[in-house]
This record gives C-alpha cells, sequence and structure tokens, in this order.
C-alpha cells in the first residue's frame, strides 16, 4: 500500500477530529474511525512506514489513536 | 413468466385529479347514492359510482379544462348544460350523465371533430388506443353532414425530428392535454398552442420542430395525448401492445414505476405508472424512451474467457466460465492468501443480486472485501446521516416536497440528474415555495420557466463546509434556532459544543467570504429564509460527497436541519438524491466491507454470529478494502483478483491512469455485464448480464421506497444475473441454494431488522414499502425520525471548514467540477447505445466567457484539459451558466477522459472521490491528447479481440 497516500488520509482524519472540544474522545474517534474503516493490511502498512520514517509529517491525534490501536 | 401482477393495475381515467379533502360530500349520480371528498369532479365522482361520462380534453393526471364540451351533465334544479369537470360535486346533488339532449349535444360535438378528422382508423397508430374514435363510438355518431370539402388540416405534415414520437398536427383536436402536460406535469413550458380559432396548432417553441424546442422528451405530452397525434414510434411500428407488467425503472435514484408494454416477450413501450408513489405517473426521456440499449447489437450474450488481455475472447459455456472463474479465485487465494481477492456490488442490479454478491464475497471468498459505487457517490451520506441521526438514508418521501415551504438545494441538479423528482419540485416552486440554490454553475433551478431562485449562493468548489457553518452561524448568532426541538430531541452537550463552535467570528459570513466568493450580505438573507419560512426541505446530491470534506458537508447539512427543527414531518427533512437505482438498495444490502446487510458493523459480535449461523460459515470481523484501497493493493501485489457485478470502474472512478495500472496488476478479472465496457476491456472472464427486463426482484430508491422488478422477458444469455452468482459461488464450494429471488428477499428478511416485514406478496399488495419495514411499521415508513432519532438523541458534530489539498496555481488556475445531463446516464454504457445520443453526443467543457476570451476560445473549440493526474481534450462550450474561473464536464463517453484529469483526493471518512475539485489548465489545441491516443489504440484492440473471438462449439453455447 502506498503510506504516503495512507499518511495523507490518516492526517485528514485527525483533522476533522482535531476541531473536536475534548481532546481524549477525540483521540479515541480517530482509533475508533481507523479500526472501524481501515483494512488491517492498511494499518499495518502505515505503521510500518512510521517506524522507519521518524520524520514522517503525521499529526499528533493520529500517532496518539495509533497507539490506541496497537499499543507498542 | 409470473401473471400473478396483471390484476395489479387499474388503468381507469378518472378524468380529474383526486381530491384531498377530508371532508366528503354525498350526492346522486343517475340516481345511485356516490360519497367522495369534497372538491372531487362531477367527472370523477361519476367514474366512482360506476359511469364514465364522455370526456376528451379530461384526464385524471392534469387539472381539469373544460374546453371539449363533451362532459356536460344535467343537474337538476339549475340550468344549463356544465361541464361535468369544472363542476365540482357537492351535498344533495342530483345529476344527470345522460338523456336524448345531452346525447344531442354530444354528438353534435363529435360531428364538428370528426368533420376535421382523418378517417384512416383502420390503418391509425392509435387505433386500439384512441380516445376520439371510442367516444365517437360512445356517443353513437353515425353521420358527419359538414362534408371534408371545406377548410380542414387533413393534409398538414408530421414532424418526426424527436427520435422517440411524432406529432402528426392533421389527427390533432386542440385538446390542450398536451400543452397542460408540459406545463403542469414536467413544469418545461415548451408547449403552446399557437393561432387562434381554426388556426390553432400545437406548437413547440416558436413553432419549431421539436427537436430544436425546449422539450425535453420526458413524454408527458404524448402519454396525455386523447388520438395518434403524438405517438411513440416504437407503437406506429409494432403496433398496440397485448399486455402489460408493472416493473420500476433501471435508471436514476427516483426509481420510477413503469409499465412495460409487451407484445409477447418484445417491449413495445415503457409507460410511466400513474400510481407509482415515486413518480405518480411521470417519467423522463431515460426510463421512458431510452430503453433500447436492452436489445442492441453489441450487447454480450455468451460467457467468455481469456487467459491474457491481450488474447482473443473465447466464447464458452456458463459451465466453463463459472468453473474458470472459481478455478483462478481459488489459485490466487491459495498463492497470494485469502484476502487477495474481492469485488463490487452493482448499484443498477437488484438488492437481491447485491446482496448474493456481498455474501459470496463475504462466506464464499472468506473476507470482507466487498465494495459498490456508493463509494463514488454516496458513502459521506451514509456516514454522515449515521453518525447525526443514526441511519444512512434520507428522511423523507418524495411527496413531502408538496408541503415544503422553503426548498435549499445543495449540489444537486434535479432537473437533469432527478428529472421526475426535478418536476415535482418545480411544480412545489410554481406554488410558491422559496428556493434557495447553493451551487457553483448555475443549474436550470436558478431561473427557468415559471421558476427563480430567491438566492443562488453561487460558491467556489470546494467551499461547501464553510458555506454551511457560515449559514449555522447566522442561524444561532441572530436566534433563529428552534431550541424547543433542541432541547427535547437533540444531545444537548454536543449542541452546546457545536453552537459555541459556529458562533465565533471564524465562521460567519463576512470573515467566510473571500473563500466561498459568496457577499455574506446573501449567506445572511439565505439562512433567515430557510430558519424562518416554515417548512425547510434541504435536497443534496454529488455536489455535497464528492468533495475531500463530503462527509464532513453531510454533517453540516444534518446540523443544519436540527438546528431548525426541520425534521420529523412532511415538508422537511435531509434529501439525498441518490444517483443509480438501486444505490440506496446496495448500501443496504451490505455491500460495504465494513458492515453486513442493514448498516452493522462486521465487529459487532451479534451481528456477526447471526450471519454466520445462517450462512454456515466463520466471518471476519476486521473492515476489508474499499475500491480505491483494492486498487492500492493491486499495485502493491497483494490483491489480484476481482469479481465485479455491473460497474465500469475503469470509466467512472477517478484518475483513469491509476486505474488502469491496478487492473493491469490483477491477474483475475471477471467483469459481468451487458456490454464490453471499459473495465471488460481488461477482463479475463467475461460473464453475459442481464437487463432489468430479464429479471425479478426489488429496488430501492432514494426515499428508501422498496420496489418489484419484474422479469418481462427470458434472461437473452440464459441466465439472470443473481443466477450466474449463484453458479459462481456453488463452484467456489460454497452452495447457494435459491429458486427465485423471493426466496433471497426472504433471507434478507430474515437478517436484516428493517427488512423484516419485506416480502414479495406485501409489495404486490401495496406496490411499494418505504424501510425500515418491520413489526413496528408493517406498511413501512415514510417518515423518519418523527418522535426521535434512530439513535436516540440527534447528534450535532463540530464542522470545522478545512479546504481542499486540490489547490489553485498559476499552472493550474481554474476548478474543474463534473457532473452529468438529463439525456446521458453515468458512464453512458446504456445510453449511448440508445438515441439519446442524439441530444448528447459528446461530453464537452464548459467554460465561461472571460475565461474564454482570456485563452482565445471559441465555442466548439478543441480545449486541452490539464491536471496534476493527466490530460485530455474536448470540444469547449462558452457558458455563462459558468462562474469566472471554474470549467466543467459530463464522463459519459469513454473516449473524453473526463477522469483522465481527476485526481486521488477523497473524503476523509469514506475515500469518496473529489470529483468536484480539481485545478486544471485550459488551452485550445489542434490535436487529441496522449492519452486519448493511447486509448483509442486499445479500444481498437480491444474491439478486434471481441470480433476475433473464438466462437463456442455449439454443443457448449449457452448451456446452463
Amino acid at each position: 500500500m502506498n503510506a504516503e497516500h495512507l499518511l495523507k488520509m490518516a492526517n485528514d482524519i485527525g483533522t476533522f477530529f482535531e476541531a473536536m472540544p475534548n481532546r481524549q474522545q477525540a483521540i479515541q474517534d480517530v482509533a475508533t474511525h481507523i479500526r472501524k474503516f481501515w483494512e488491517p493490511r492498511m494499518q499495518k502498512s502505515l505503521l510500518a512506514y512510521l517506524s522507519t520514517h521518524s520524520d514522517a509529517e503525521i499529526k499528533d491525534i493520529v500517532r496518539d489513536a495509533l497507539r490506541e490501536i496497537h499499543p507498542a | 413468466m409470473d401473471t400473478t401482477h396483471h390484476h395489479l393495475h387499474d388503468d381507469i381515467d378518472y378524468g380529474t385529479p383526486k381530491s384531498v379533502s377530508e371532508k366528503m360530500v354525498t350526492l346522486e349520480i343517475d340516481g345511485f347514492e356516490v360519497t367522495v371528498p369534497q372538491g372531487t369532479s362531477l367527472m370523477r365522482a361519476a367514474v366512482e359510482a360506476g359511469t364514465q361520462i364522455p370526456k376528451l380534453c379530461a384526464t385524471d393526471s392534469l387539472e381539469p379544462f373544460g374546453s371539449c364540451r363533451l362532459c356536460l351533465v344535467e343537474i337538476e334544479g339549475r340550468k344549463g348544460f356544465p361541464a361535468s369537470c369544472t363542476t365540482p360535486a357537492e351535498a344533495g346533488m342530483k345529476v344527470r350523465t345522460q338523456s336524448p339532449k345531452l346525447a344531442d349535444l354530444r354528438r353534435g360535438v363529435m360531428e364538428l371533430y370528426i368533420s376535421d378528422h382523418p378517417l384512416d382508423c383502420l390503418t391509425c397508430s392509435a387505433n386500439g388506443d384512441c380516445e376520439l374514435q371510442d367516444m365517437a363510438g360512445t356517443v353513437g355518431l353515425r353521420d358527419v353532414r359538414y362534408g371534408y370539402e371545406g377548410l380542414n388540416h387533413l393534409k398538414d405534415q408530421a414532424d418526426t425530428s424527436n427520435p422517440y414520437f411524432t406529432y402528426d398536427p392533421s389527427k390533432c383536436i386542440v385538446c390542450n392535454r398536451c400543452v397542460r402536460a408540459c406545463e403542469e406535469t414536467q413544469g418545461t413550458f415548451a408547449l403552446t398552442i399557437s393561432g387562434r380559432g381554426f388556426e390553432s396548432r400545437v406548437s413547440p417553441g416558436e413553432s419549431q420542430p421539436f427537436m430544436e424546442s425546449e422539450c425535453v422528451s420526458c413524454g408527458a405530452c404524448v402519454n396525455a395525448c386523447p388520438t395518434a397525434t403524438l405517438m411513440e414510434k416504437t407503437v406506429i411500428e409494432a403496433g398496440q401492445p397485448d399486455h402489460s407488467v408493472l416493473t420500476t425503472c433501471a435508471y436514476c435514484g427516483v426509481g420510477c414505476s413503469f409499465k412495460a408494454d409487451m407484445k409477447g416477450s418484445e417491449v413495445v413501450r415503457m409507460t410511466p405508472w400513474k400510481d407509482g408513489k415515486a413518480n405518480e405517473g411521470h417519467a423522463c426521456i431515460k426510463g421512458r424512451f431510452a430503453w433500447g440499449y436492452t436489445t442492441h447489437k453489441d450487447r454480450i450474450l455468451k460467457p467468455m474467457i481469456r487467459s491474457k488481455i491481450t488474447d482473443p475472447w473465447q466464447e464458452v459455456s456458463w459451465e466453463t466460465a463459472i468453473g474458470h472463474a472459481a478455478s483462478e479465485f481459488r489459485r490466487i487465494q491459495k498463492k497470494f492468501g485469502v484476502d487477495s481477492v474481492g469485488g463490487i456490488t452493482s448499484s443498477r442490479c437488484t438488492n437481491e443480486e447485491t446482496y448474493l454478491v456481498q455474501k459470496l464475497i463475504r462466506a464464499g471468498f472468506g473476507n470482507n472485501n466487498v465494495d459498490t459505487c456508493a463509494r463514488v457517490c454516496h458513502s459521506p451520506t451514509g456516514y454522515g446521516l449515521g453518525q447525526t441521526y443514526g441511519t444512512s438514508a434520507g428522511t423523507q418521501t418524495f411527496k413531502s416536497v408538496e408541503k415544503a415551504d422553503v426548498i435549499l438545494v445543495i449540489g444537486a441538479n434535479p432537473t437533469d440528474a432527478h428529472p421526475v423528482f426535478g418536476s415535482r419540485m418545480k411544480k412545489r416552486l410554481r406554488e410558491g415555495a422559496k428556493l434557495i440554490v447553493i451551487d457553483p454553475r448555475k443549474i436550470e433551478l436558478v431561473s427557468s420557466a415559471h421558476i427563480k431562485a430567491d438566492y443562488h449562493l453561487q460558491l467556489r468548489p470546494g467551499t461547501n463546509v464553510a458555506i454551511i457553518n457560515s449559514l449555522a452561524h447566522v442561524i444561532v448568532t441572530e436566534g433563529l434556532l428552534d431550541q424547543k426541538f433542541i432541547d427535547e430531541r437533540c444531545d444537548a452537550e454536543a449542541f452546546k459544543y457545536w453552537r459555541d463552535f459556529v458562533a465565533s467570528d471564524n465562521n460567519s459570513p463576512e470573515a467566510l467570504e473571500s473563500m466561498t466568493g459568496v457577499p455574506a450580505q446573501l449567506v445572511r438573507e439565505a439562512a433567515r429564509l430557510y430558519a424562518s419560512a416554515g417548512n425547510g426541505a434541504i435536497y443534496y446530491g454529488l455536489g455535497v460527497t464528492e468533495h475531500s470534506q463530503g462527509s464532513t458537508m453531510v454533517i453540516g447539512i444534518a446540523n443544519l436541519a436540527m438546528a431548525t427543527g426541520n425534521i420529523g414531518r412532511e415538508g422537511v427533512g435531509v434529501n439525498p438524491l441518490r444517483g443509480q437505482n438501486n444505490v440506496q438498495g446496495s448500501c443496504d444490502m451490505g455491500s460495504f466491507p465494513h458492515e453486513f446487510p442493514g448498516y452493522r458493523h462486521v465487529s459487532d459480535d451479534a451481528t456477526r454470529s447471526l450471519f454466520e449461523k445462517d450462512w454456515g460459515v466463520s466471518l471476519r470481523k476486521e473492515p476489508g478494502l474499499r475500491i480505491p484501497n483494492m486498487f492500492e493493493a493491486a499495485m502493491d501485489g497483494t490483491f489480484k483478483g476481482l469479481y465485479c457485478q455491473g460497474e465500469d470502474i475503469v470509466q467512472s472512478d477517478p484518475n483513469t491512469q491509476h486505474v488502469i495500472a491496478a487492473m493491469e496488476a490483477m491477474e483475475c478479472i471477471v467483469v459481468q455485464d451487458l456490454f464490453l465496457n471499459e473495465t471488460a476491456k481488461y477482463a479475463h472472464v467475461f460473464l453475459p448480464g442481464s437487463s432489468f427486463l430479464e429479471k425479478d426482484g426489488t429496488f430501492t430508491n432514494a426515499e428508501r421506497r422498496i420496489s418489484r422488478v419484474r422479469k418481462v422477458m427470458a434472461p437473452k444469455a440464459g441466465l439472470a444475473d443473481w443466477e450466474a452468482t449463484v453458479a459462481l459461488s456453488n463452484a467456489l464450494g460454497y452452495p447457494m441454494h435459491y429458486n427465485d429471488p423471493s426466496e433471497i428477499m426472504a433471507e434478507i428478511a430474515r437478517l436484516t431488522p428493517t427488512f423484516s416485514g419485506v416480502t414479495y406478496e406485501k409489495l404486490d399488495q401495496l406496490g411499494s414499502v418505504q424501510w425500515p419495514c418491520n413489526d413496528a411499521m408493517p406498511e413501512g415508513t415514510p417518515l423518519m425520525h418523527i418522535d426521535h432519532f434512530v439513535r436516540g438523541k440527534g447528534r450535532f458534530l463540530i464542522t470545522q471548514y478545512v479546504p481542499t489539498h486540490e489547490k489553485i496555481t498559476p499552472k493550474f488556475p481554474l476548478l474543474l467540477t463534473t457532473g452529468r445531463i438529463l439525456s446521458q446516464y453515468n458512464v453512458g454504457a446504456q445510453t449511448r447505445r440508445t438515441e439519446n445520443v442524439q441530444f448528447h453526443e459528446e461530453d464537452r467543457l464548459d467554460i465561461h466567457p472571460q475565461d474564454a476570451a482570456e485563452r482565445g476560445i471559441q465555442e466548439g473549440d478543441w480545449v486541452g484539459v490539464t491536471s496534476r493526474a493527466g490530460e485530455t481534450v474536448l470540444r469547449a462550450r462558452v457558458t455563462e451558466r459558468m462562474q469566472p474561473g471554474v470549467v466543467y464536464t459530463t464522463f459519459h463517453f469513454p473516449e473524453s477522459g473526463a477522469n483522465v484529469i481527476t485526481t486521488d483526493n477523497s473524503d476523509w471518512a469514506t475515500n469518496c472521490p473529489e470529483y468536484k475539485v480539481t485545478a486544471v489548465q485550459v488551452v485550445k489545441v489542434k490535436h487529441t491528447s496522449e492519452w486519448q491516443e493511447n486509448y483509442h489504440q486499445f479500444n481498437e484492440t480491444q474491439l478486434r479481440l471481441l470480433k476475433e473471438k473464438v466462437v463456442a462449439e455449439a454443443s457448449a453455447a449457452g448451456g446452463r
């Protein structure tokens, strides 16, 4: 999977939920969204990319959400 | 063929429309007592009492006109002979429909009509269906004393310019029914009566031929004509039908009910069914006339296989084709894993067929890699309305528009894309409802015959969310909220967050004006109108969903309706106008990779175990790939096989070159379709599809209305689509046992709470039902969220405006938006194979005169359109419908390559592509684009490979 596309998609999801007033809930919502709509290989591809690209421009809310889904 | 439905429709013409009054009046007609709603005409009351009063200018789809003087009656205690069509029934009236004097008067009227009418009845195309002939018989006309030597119209020439019907003025009796149908039913006002007295004739536009007039070929005039004056060419050729079968149109999401008028197993005519609740007797050019594709010579009627797309096709038996497809899918799964294959259900196929395809994928393939074309149109509707209201569908019936006081049309063009609903909306607008249009283009509703939008917010493409937030800002800050509704029906905390968000200065119309391009004052006035004009109804289309913030915008619309209390009763609501005939149904049937039928997530253990038990397999709890993800996975080498039923992803999906690369990366593509469509040119197995005339099933329209599709002829290729899916599943080793689509519907009902009350018997009995249809609502649910939202409390959600990634730059200074037009349908596979090409023979690029002038472009010039994704060449149409800076095209012809230009950008929540915003440059050119040249070559090769196909042995041909 094209990880850069996935990263863009993940950040777009993050942007929507970032506007929500409750940060903790927003992180949960991003995590739930990815869990509910992303096929496992999409999730894995993004994680794999992030593990090798420490400079990837990922929103904090997305990073936090991914930690919720896949605790290190 | 199922013959039980012949009694289902009643063809009585009641002469005048039904009165909706609840007050009843009782009168006496010819000595018989009859009770009718107040406002009913004497003519209609007589029919209710069992008597047909002679008539010519009256028909029950039109308001009475009182011109033919044939329907005269006598009323006790009153002088003269009033026309029964224009005289309302009153309590205690005593009416006589027959008397020697009335008979005399009627014969006199008929004598005059016939004295200027050809007497070629035996060879006339209306023979067997002519009201003039019937009336001459009814009144006992035996002699015409005037002779035929005087002035007459018998030698008037027929206008045959329209491909579907003729206008023969020599047969016209100037009853005005066609003119009134054009006005009242269609709302186009293309016809008039020109001239006076003897000179008066029906005339399209200013005495133009039909094809040059404003006529939209909806056929309402033809339907209304009592003689052979306006007549379908198919009837002229074939003669009158011998039987009719009620069915549902296979074009757009309006889902019109039609009578297929048949001669044996050949369709002679499609007539809109007057009791059809979606269309109430109206039709458009597509459903009414453009059905010739079903018998087009391009249809492929034998299964075919090939190992490489550079090989000629080989015709084989169904068994061989299905067996080959199944073995390929299993081979791929063995080599690349269970998840390396998937499928796409069709929004043009029936609910039953769609259900089976997703079942085959989930149970037979053993994964959730199923998606449908709603991905690229209304998936944001599913998400947005699901999040806010708890259900993924529109809230109203179409009829509800009759009670709307203000109509807000956002990113939809109903007069082109949903024409029959467009006509219903226009009727309400002519009655005085207010109209707000939010659209980058000056669509027909903005200004057309007797319609003018009160506000046209002509925004820049990509700024929908900014507009919806600024409308909400005005409503919140100017005290226009329906606080009572909000307090009772909505989640209080979510509301407060939303209120504070939209109230901020950032969301004021003034702050957003520079982005949207819409003057703040207009936004303020439009917001006040929507919030305070009474019943406010929102209708929206793909101009809302096909954006990177498509889901956000749907949420914004849902917020606006809740904030103003415009939910839960007639005349209001949030109404997505769905694109294809069964796109609502395909979503309902579990076509999305993350959910089972009835919108239940695959991770829900209770739902999954219900299906596991019923289907006898274990099912995955993780979501599968969506269409764009399938393409990405194919490029990545992990997705190798696709079963694609009735969809043309190569033409319809964005960034064509990317889609083609994905196609070429797969090892087995199975396409099931009527034609060798663009996707089939990349396929390895072709399974011939069946048209909607060749199978039984149901479609679900944009108002959640489930209607029967009825088989009027045997499948031309031997199998209906559902039978082919069953065969494929059996070959995959997951046996399916259905003898009839009604058994599939029984399974759907058994497993889906919102469908639990749906049976074919009920559909036969009621005509149609709107889901939810269950024990609580056994006859269906016309209006949703009446006392509470499906999710309980309505949930406001914050909708931050985020500009799209697709930016204009000096290199790409214009914004391209794409859409559809009236006479063509989506990828055009059907309509391009009909006479509709006479109305739209190529896709054009619409450009504002200013942008055209800057580039030296004139009407009809070839222009190159280049985006970051690709380049194509189209002819220009210079038009003020566009705003400066915005260009537009349609995508009905593959060689246009509209989707060569569109990009990979998509909605954040659903991956619905951003078709509506692409930054482009437009320049005058002399040659077609490189892509087009390649396409031309590839297409020629594929057509040759089809022509050179190895023909099946006679013994194997068409085998079932």
